[in-house]
């Protein structure tokens, strides 16, 4: 399962080695799924008496995608709706093994021990996450004070007097008010909700904090200040930031650097200044154009038109956004653009000098 | 605590909504309160026979008559309860134990633990329930304690399923994930974490079949099986009593045969109540 069998990753060009060992480093990962779960003992035997292919369609859920995260950076990550985003990160965070490619955090392979070991993995505490719906993702029999204590229970051995303290300090920084720690969820506000899933993560002081939309599900006047609250706890704990969003503006705002993924591939990233501003990948084109807050030039404007490609199975020397693409030729359909720099970023587009020229 | 005062409250707002969960909340105590105490307060002894009193019809001395060796049936029922009431919780909290473990398990891992046991519980439900008690009674030997088995057997897959279903929407849970990153494993998760989701849920379960392992045990009785005469038991009694119903002396299976439908009854009414605390967006 390696990417050499495959014609674009030998071109791709990957970033310059940055000064320093990047935090997190991720190479040619990609993760896969059999489509419909399994057809069972007695479906492989028919295909076998067939004599038919024992091959499952597999949807590629996360393709080749490589990139790193320095350390104290917040990278953010952006895409439509099932585009893979966030079975990256369960595959990043451990929670899901990948299908191939590697995963390093510090110049540690975290790939090699398999998701189901990782939870006593002394390296367990290094890469925490915040869910999406905070309330799904806080246990309803568990008060906020066990929610927080569960991780530094398990993963720093405290125990009695310093958990609570430690509890309550965790609760302190995230704004959480002491008294409501003897709550359930489903007695908190969504926003204390999403309070108690950040001062779970943060309480084992975490080198990369992944955020899985962790705003998707507050309103907006909330939104803000737990982005505030975000950006004061990474000041204060000298944390690394992969921040997934469907919220341009936010990412703009938030982000050092942006990577922008499509069907389960990186088709653009770069600083996330730069790439807003200019984006030289069509379909990072039509998700700026798309967000009315980043932009208000009318003319040249990219809507996306006509279904994305299947997922299942994908030809791997088509172009994924062919088809939607407005630029789309004959070349798009018979080789795969591969990653290639452009300055300070990486575009995955055939055209991309000409967009860059104009 | 805050949890605990809160169900409280809220169980007080089901009962006052529900007068019938009421009632049954009432009968349940009733039944307790027999089972406990019962022998200490019955007028009669309910193994002392008087041949001269036999075949008595209900009167101010013999609340429910007397049966064919004159023994008083109002006392015989009230003792009774212990028994009937005894194998129906031992059963019941056997089967919560293993059918809901077992449930639990195979939800939440899946493949070979899921097939397993869903193999187990379809070989189980292949069978008439109480042929197959029957048949688990008449094997393993003529005890209270093998109707117990045969009981929590014959329940088995009901506790199983629920389980089973409760522990497999959960398994992708947010809350599992989040217990993975902070260092839980796989058997923590399922202890801690899925555990407390699932027990409520089985425990309106338990009282909903409670009423049918006590019909269970009563039934085997009346067929001759585990409980034996005198032993006052109401299956025992209801079969004892079905001789003379012809001959017009009604009452002998029919108080026996009231108390039971009373008991389970009760326990579907409470495990309905039980479902609306336990889950109030369930309350119809
Ligand atoms: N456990 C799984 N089994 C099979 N397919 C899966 C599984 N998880 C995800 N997929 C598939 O992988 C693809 C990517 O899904 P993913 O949840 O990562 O998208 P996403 O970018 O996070 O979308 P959203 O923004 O809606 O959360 C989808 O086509 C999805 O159907
Ligand atoms: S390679 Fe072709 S289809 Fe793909 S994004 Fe560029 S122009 Fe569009
Ligand atoms: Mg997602």
């Amino acid at each position: 399962m390696t990417a050499t069998l495959d014609p674009t990753t030998a071109a791709t060009v990957h970033a310059a080695p940055p000064a320093e060992t990047p935090l997190l480093d991720v190479a040619e990962l990609r993760k896969r799924f059999p489509v419909s779960g399994t057809i069972g003992p007695l479906g492989r035997l028919r295909r076998r008496m067939k004599g038919g292919p024992v091959h499952l369609p597999h949807v590629h859920a996360v393709d080749d995608v490589s990139f790193t995260i320095g350390k104290g950076e917040t990278v953010g990550l952006v895409g439509e709706s099932g585009c893979g985003k966030s079975t990256l990160v369960r595959v990043l965070t451990r929670l899901l093994d990948p299908s191939g490619g590697i995963v390093r955090l510090g110049g540690r392979e975290l790939s090699l021990t398999p998701a189901k070991r990782f939870a006593k993995d002394p390296d367990r505490g290094r890469i925490q996450m915040v869910f999406q719906d905070a309330g799904e993702s806080i246990n309803p029999r568990f008060t906020a004070f066990a929610a927080i204590a569960d991780p530094l229970r398990r993963l720093r051995g405290l125990r009695g007097a310093a958990l609570t303290a430690r509890v309550e300090r965790a609760a302190d920084q995230c704004g959480l008010p002491r008294a409501l720690l003897t709550r359930f969820p489903h007695q908190l506000s969504g926003g204390q909700r999403a309070r108690v899933g950040i001062a779970r993560a943060v309480a084992v002081e975490p080198d990369l904090l992944v955020l899985d939309e962790p705003t998707a599900a507050l309103d907006v006047s909330v939104q803000v200040v737990i982005l505030q609250l975000l950006e004061r706890l990474k000041a204060e704990l000298g944390m690394s930031y992969l921040f997934v969003s469907h919220d341009l503006g936010v990412v703009r705002l938030i982000c050092d650097r942006v990577l922008v993924m499509y069907l389960g591939r990186i088709v653009e990233q770069g600083p996330a200044r730069a790439v807003f501003a200019n984006p030289l990948h069509p379909y990072t084109r039509a998700l700026v154009d798309a967000a009315p807050s980043l932009h208000d030039r009318g003319a040249g404007r990219i809507r996306l038109q006509g279904e994305p490609r299947s997922p299942i199975d994908p030809d791997p020397n088509v172009c994924r956004f062919y088809g939607r693409c407005p630029k789309g030729t004959d070349r798009c359909r018979t080789e795969m653009p591969a990653l290639r720099r452009f300055g300070v970023r990486d575009v995955a587009c055939h055209f991309a000098e000409e967009t860059a020229a104009r | 605590m805050t949890a605990l005062v809160a169900t409280m409250r809220h169980a007080r707002y089901v009962v006052s909504e529900n007068p019938v969960t009421g009632l049954s909340f009432g009968l349940f105590l009733l039944i307790v309160l027999a089972a406990l105490f019962g022998p200490f307060l019955v007028p009669h002894d309910p193994l002392a026979s008087n041949t001269t009193m036999a075949l008595q019809p209900p009167s101010a001395q013999f609340w429910f008559g007397t049966d064919q060796l004159g023994r008083d049936i109002f006392s015989r029922v009230v003792v009774a309860t212990r028994l009937d009431f005894g194998i129906a919780v031992a059963s019941v909290v056997l089967v919560f134990c293993m059918g809901g473990l077992a449930g639990v398990a195979a939800g939440f891992f899946g493949g070979w633990t899921d097939r397993i046991v869903g193999r187990i519980a379809d070989t189980i439900m292949a069978f008439p329930l109480f042929v197959l008690a029957m048949g688990i009674v008449a094997a393993l030997g003529n005890t209270v304690q093998n109707i117990v088995i045969a009981t929590a057997i014959v329940n088995f897959p009901l506790y199983a399923r629920v389980a089973r279903a409760e522990a497999n929407v959960r398994r992708e849970a947010g809350f599992v994930e989040a217990a993975r990153l902070s260092g839980n494993g796989e058997w923590r998760i399922l202890v801690f974490q899925i555990l407390p989701n699932v027990i409520p849920i089985l425990v309106v379960q338990m009282s909903l079949t409670m009423g049918y392992a006590i019909l269970n045990a009563a039934g085997l009785s009346f067929i001759g099986l585990g409980v034996r005469p005198p032993t006052p038991e109401w299956g025992i009694m209801v079969a004892e009593g079905a001789a003379f119903i012809v001959s017009g002396e009604w009452w002998i299976a029919f108080f026996p045969g009231l108390a039971l439908m009373i008991a389970v009854f009760c326990f579907n009414l409470l495990g309905d109540g039980l479902r609306d605390i336990v889950d109030p967006r369930r309350r119809t």
